[in-house]
């Protein structure tokens, strides 16, 4: 009775995982094997291997990495402080709330702010240093997607943090280490658990991402979300669209893989 | 244990009655298609008052629809879920729509009204004998640009790659109208499928990028309304919606050639009540509906009989009614076939990876 209790227990979560997530992925991989007449060919994939497609995984990796080093940098020193508040929770609700904000919403916003006659070229002119063009920049698409993504790498990183215990911080300064050899060797791999997942939260959507590619970098910044959602919608060639999801899908895998957290503790 | 099997049901049971939903919502506009009519148009592109009185004059329902591209209405009308009785696509769409066979042949003894219509617009390549399809509206792709910050005068595309101009150039997010702009700006056919021409416009693109701010969609209105850039690649509709608003901007069809576009009303396949249809396309061709239509709208209207309803100046502006000379010029957009579809988008890929 006992081992029947758990079998069915397993039902929803494997009728779950059966249709939303193994059926989608093997209907792209399916399609990702489509030509434009229906038909069975590797010519996507060959397509793919073409200077264009591989230019775009490249700047893809490139402002992926560059968005979660700087939610990163900012993240850790952030959640650091706000562990050593005292008025941790507010704080916390503070970092999460505009994430319940429409994220295109926040986009529009940003539209407005960066404009050559915004908020922010206001205050550019008052302190002196005269408008800029902010909006369509790498400046400005960088800067929109670490606001978008940091509550993701905040979050878990707190609560790694949080859960340090005090008493091994203060034990390693009592033992005559500096306070960055303190951090090097005992608050950074204690917490590393946080920042993985924290890099997973934020390196892999923005991966992907399209809408702000085109409202804040005006079509400037090209990623492979926004070349997929040209093939599906534009060009109507789902397989070649399917391809790409199918290597965006291959990365994802090896970026887990390389982050994922061992389970024997490596020191 | 009772518990999750209670659980298991329940989801069990609620996706089995939205199932039931879903097929008695999509019978039932089925069903009563006796009365009723459901229109599928772009946002924003009817008078709303003139769907009242068409009610009023027949007694038929109609349901008004949006789509935002011709891309998401064939979607909708391919998956038949919903019993569209009009619908209003571009020139290029219904191409693929005949050819597909998803619409029905309109008989013309049921729109008399179709002899207002300027013969200019009428027996178009992608409708022969206006089979399929009844001209709505019509119009261009060309330059807007704000006569304050643009001190010489715009009468060309070549004119954009002036260095003068740098980053002052908003471009549609469209592989058809830019690559298009390119191969008109060489003086080829925008519907060039010669290899040699469409790399040919695809370098001398690359060329204008240093003049180019940004490539965006219908953000492009509230853009160009606040000043964001002093030229635009835009839409006569979008043109003269703005023009309306601001005085200080000026639209003009570059002398190369551009594209000449209509939004023509068609019968798609789902239809069930097909004589509304016929009624509600007739309605729309009436010349003082069409006329009420097109100054509310404020794109160009394909009815001869209409502009003499119309304010002298709307009418009379040639960047928005161009003379029949100009249109000559002009091409509509050819249905390249899903292949050459997907070489222009690739070309407009690289075209906008290429930095600065």
């Amino acid at each position: 009775m006992e081992s029947n209790n758990r079998a069915i227990y397993w039902v929803p979560y494997v009728l779950w995982i059966a249709l939303f997530v193994v059926a989608p992925i093997l209907l792209i991989v399916y399609y990702s094997f489509q030509g434009l007449d229906g038909e069975f060919t590797l010519a996507n994939y060959r397509n793919f291997f073409t200077p264009v497609y591989l230019t775009m995984t490249l700047s893809s990796f490139w402002y992926a990495f560059l968005i979660t080093l700087f939610c990163l940098l900012i993240a850790y020193p952030a959640a650091y402080f706000i562990t050593r508040s005292k008025y941790k929770q507010l704080l916390l609700l503070l970092i999460i709330l505009p994430s319940w904000v429409n994220l295109l919403l926040k986009a529009y916003a940003f539209l407005g702010i960066f404009s050559t006659y915004g908020a922010a070229n206001s205050f550019l002119e008052v302190v002196g240093i005269g408008a800029k063009q902010l909006l369509f920049t790498d400046f400005s698409f960088v800067f929109v997607s670490v606001y978008l993504f940091i509550p993701f790498m905040i979050l878990p990183i707190f609560n790694a943090l949080d859960k340090l215990n005090p008493a091994l911080v203060y034990a390693s300064r009592d033992l005559g280490a500096s306070s960055w050899t303190t951090f090097r060797k005992v608050v950074m791999p204690l917490t590393s658990s946080g920042v993985k997942a924290g890099i997973q939260a934020v390196f892999i959507p923005a991966l992907s991402l399209f809408m702000i590619t085109r409202l804040i970098a005006g079509n400037r910044v090209i990623t492979l979300g926004t070349a997929i959602e040209q093939h599906f919608l534009v060009t109507q060639d789902w397989g070649m669209g399917a391809t790409i999801a199918v290597f965006l899908i291959l990365i994802m895998v090896v970026i887990m893989i390389a982050t994922g957290t061992r389970k024997k503790g490596v020191m | 244990m009772k518990k999750l099997m209670q659980a298991l049901i329940a989801v069990v049971i609620i996706a089995a009655v939205l199932f039931y939903a879903v097929h008695r919502l999509n019978a039932s506009t089925g069903q009563t298609a006796g009365n009723t009519l459901t229109v599928f148009n772009w946002g924003d592109y009817i008078d709303a008052e003139l769907i009242d009185q068409f009610e009023k004059e027949t007694g038929v329902q109609v349901i008004y629809e949006t789509f935002d591209s011709n891309e998401a209405m064939l979607t909708k009308i391919e998956q038949g879920g919903t019993t569209y009785d009009v619908a209003v696509p571009s020139e290029y769409t219904i191409e693929k729509m005949r050819e597909q066979e998803l619409l029905y042949p309109i008989d013309h003894a049921k729109v008399p009204n179709l002899r207002y219509i300027d013969e200019r617009f009428m027996d178009l390549p992608f409708d022969p004998g206006n089979e399929y399809s009844i001209p709505y509206f019509w119009g261009t792709v060309g330059i807007l640009y704000n006569t304050d910050k643009v001190q010489s005068e715009i009468t060309a595309w070549n004119d954009l790659w002036k260095p003068e101009f740098r980053n002052e150039i908003l471009m549609i997010d469209g592989a058809r109208e830019v690559i298009g702009m390119g191969l008109n700006s060489l003086g080829y056919s925008l519907n060039d499928t010669n290899e040699a021409h469409l790399q040919e416009a695809k370098a001398k693109l690359d060329g204008l990028t240093p003049n180019i701010k940004a490539i965006v969609g219908d953000e492009i209105r509230m853009l160009m309304e606040n000043d964001e850039a002093s030229i635009g690649l835009v839409w006569s509709g979008t043109a003269s919606e703005l023009m309306w608003k601001k005085d200080n901007l000026e639209y003009v069809v570059p002398e190369e050639g551009s594209n000449l576009w209509f939004d023509n009303m068609v019968i798609p396949k789902t239809a069930k009540n097909i004589d509304a249809a016929h009624a509600f396309i007739n309605f729309m061709l009436d010349p003082e509906t069409a006329a009420q239509n097109a100054e509310y709208v404020g794109y160009s209207t394909p009815n001869k009989e209409a502009l003499t309803y119309m304010p002298k100046e709307m009418v009379e502006d040639e960047r928005f009614y161009p003379p029949a000379d100009l249109t000559e010029r002009l091409e509509v957009y050819e249905n390249l076939g899903p292949e050459m579809l997907s070489h222009y988008n690739e070309l407009f890929l690289k075209f906008k990876m290429h930095r600065k």
